[in-house]
């Protein structure tokens, strides 16, 4: 049985700068999203128990190529890309249509891991999207993940409490944030990375239709005005004086 | 647009999903799912109400409740969706938004009507940017919890639906409740608010404390509740925890990502205390004090 774990290429946050209220994206390199990360230590942390192929999914641009290496430096055994110019950007019915029509080209794909929100937007739909098109049971926010034989037993954490499923196989499931601590890759690992096996398709070589879709449209993405006062203060008893001064102590 | 359907497991949710959608119409309709009393609060908050029972639908099934809302939806020739933005209508909201060829945007704050465009305000690029977007065509939108006032009393009904749902055979083994953390940290005036730079667990007393004496609540960064599990879930700010706006938010020890400023921002007051002179929380503060937060908690605690 294979997992295949889709990551997502994302802008570094920590370098995207403000300018006039607006994200200044230019320069700023690529990443994989965090959580995605932790799917992907799920997934090698399956495979070392009980066998079978860790095969890493994107769709972006063509950085993605570079980007995933990270991925394969970490436990991944393969990357399956779809690379186009078109899908940099692309909203999660897109992304989805792609990702779905991707997985149906790998053999014996039993689990399929997302994290539970991509560390840009954290819409969290494309792994329940990609769930309804291939016709699968789901798991989302899963805090644990054994798998038996024909069967996945998951515990997923809601905000009253957790939820233990029991799922026949093959499953989506979108891991925590904190499901696991993902492993560093060492130099060696990050040097023989890029010679694993990788299969890499365009858009055309995908038998979907991505006309008439539903649009997002975005009207404005602005960062909020923020207008603090930044005072240093030197001692706790002039932090006290200045709330009290603000009239919040 | 011929309506609009709003869904909800949380009864709360539920109703104020019904606030919300009548923003944008007055027809509106309620599904509840193998609930009677769902049901029944959703028809006393005025709305028609589908009432869809069937053993297929298992709780937890996120692929049946999604077929069952897309046959009310077909029968009533609606094809706009709000639903509640907490785990379990986040996870659905992606599924039924597929089933019925939708575009989804979740974790929405507010919507506004503008014709007709529903325009949504969502968190993007980790919290950094509020975005303002629309959907063309279908649409699922999933409202964050507590965005909306729950609908009070109206006449409504209930109407049975018979709905066909396929077995999938997933099974709820078991649910274990959370122990009950009541804090509401989006309704504090005053918050403080740990983030790692704490220590260790037995210091929370002192925090515990400190916020007593203050009279506000204890709240923390998302590691600390996810990953040190110091605290309960409910009391974490931010992206995947909550949006608050207190009168003051004394930050202890956290280095200021945008997926944590992104859930105080609104705050009136921000104190920060950071050992890290350079710490991005620092440009996001009014007062900033460089200093061990253990020492200054223990000021604040002689001090008040
Ligand atoms: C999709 C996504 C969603 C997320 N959602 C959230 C969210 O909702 N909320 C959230 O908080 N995070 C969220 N995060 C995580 C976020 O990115 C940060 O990792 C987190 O906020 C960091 O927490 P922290 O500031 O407590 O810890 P750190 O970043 O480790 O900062 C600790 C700070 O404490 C200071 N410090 C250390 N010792 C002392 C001392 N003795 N006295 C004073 N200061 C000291 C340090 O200088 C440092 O600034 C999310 C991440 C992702 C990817």
């Amino acid at each position: 049985m294979n997992i295949v774990v889709a990551m997502k290429q994302i802008p570094d946050l920590q370098q995207i700068r403000i300018r006039n209220r607006k994200p200044v994206l230019d320069g700023v390199p690529s990443a994989l999203g965090v959580i995605d990360k932790n799917a992907l230590e799920a997934a090698v942390l399956l495979k070392e128990k009980q066998g079978g192929k860790v095969i890493v999914l994107s769709a972006g641009n063509e950085e993605v190529e570079e980007t995933v290496k990270e991925a394969l430096a970490a436990g991944a055994d393969e990357a399956f890309l779809v690379l186009d110019d078109d899908l940099e950007g692309a909203d999660g019915s897109t992304k989805a249509m792609v990702l779905a029509e991707a997985i149906n080209k790998i053999e014996d794909v039993g689990l399929i891991l997302f994290g539970e929100g991509s560390g840009d937007n954290y819409s969290g739909q494309v792994g329940s999207r990609v769930a309804e098109l291939l016709g699968m049971p789901q798991a989302a926010y899963a805090s644990s993940i054994e798998i038996n034989d024909s069967s996945a037993v998951i515990t997923r954490s809601l905000e009253d409490g957790d939820e233990i499923l029991e799922v026949s196989l093959p499953v989506v499931v979108s891991v925590l944030g904190d499901i696991n601590e993902p492993r560093i890759p060492s130099v060696t690992q990050i040097l023989k990375a890029g010679r694993k096996p990788k299969e890499v398709l365009e858009l055309e070589d995908l038998e979907i239709n991505l006309t008439g879709l539903p649009e997002i449209m975005t009207v404005s993405n602005l960062a909020p005005e923020t207008d603090r006062k930044q005072v240093k203060v030197a001692s706790v008893e002039e932090l006290l004086q200045a709330l009290r001064t603000e009239g919040v102590i | 647009m011929a309506g609009v359907l709003v869904y909800s497991a949380n009864q709360g949710l539920a109703l104020e999903l019904i606030t919300a959608a009548r923003k944008i119409e007055d027809f509106v309709v309620a599904v509840s799912l193998n609930d009677d009393s769902l049901a029944q609060a959703l028809a006393a908050a005025g709305v028609r109400t589908f009432k869809i029972s069937n053993p297929n639908l298992v709780v937890g099934d996120t692929g049946a409740a999604a077929a069952a809302i897309k046959q009310v939806l077909d029968k009533e020739n609606i094809d706009t969706v709000l639903l509640s933005s907490d785990r379990r209508g986040k996870e659905l909201a992606g599924r039924l938004a597929q089933a019925i060829g939708a575009g989804c945007l979740t974790d929405v704050t507010a919507i506004q009507v503008d014709g007709s465009k529903i325009e949504c305000q969502r968190n993007a690029l980790g919290g950094a940017t509020i975005a303002v977007q629309y959907i063309e065509g279908p649409k699922v939108m999933a409202l964050r919890p507590r965005s909306y006032e729950a609908a009070g009393a109206g006449n409504g009904s209930i109407e049975e639906l018979a709905a066909e749902i396929k077995d999938t055979g997933i099974k709820v083994i078991d649910f274990k409740p959370k122990a009950a953390d009541r804090v509401n940290i989006e309704a504090a005036e005053i918050l403080v608010a740990v983030g790692q730079g704490l220590s260790d667990e037995e210091k929370l007393a002192d925090v515990q404390a400190l916020a007593s004496k203050l009279g506000g609540e204890v709240a923390c960064s998302k590691p600390v509740a996810t990953d040190k599990k110091w605290l309960s879930e409910e009391r974490v700010i931010g992206l995947s925890g909550k949006k608050c706006k207190p009168q003051l938010a004394l930050l202890l020890g956290i280095s200021g990502q945008v997926q944590f400023t992104v859930g105080i921002r609104d705050a009136r007051v921000i104190a920060a205390v950071n050992t890290d002179e350079n710490a991005a929380i620092n440009y996001m503060a009014d007062y900033i004090i460089q200093a061990d937060l253990h020492d200054v908690i223990e000021e604040l605690n002689e001090k008040l």
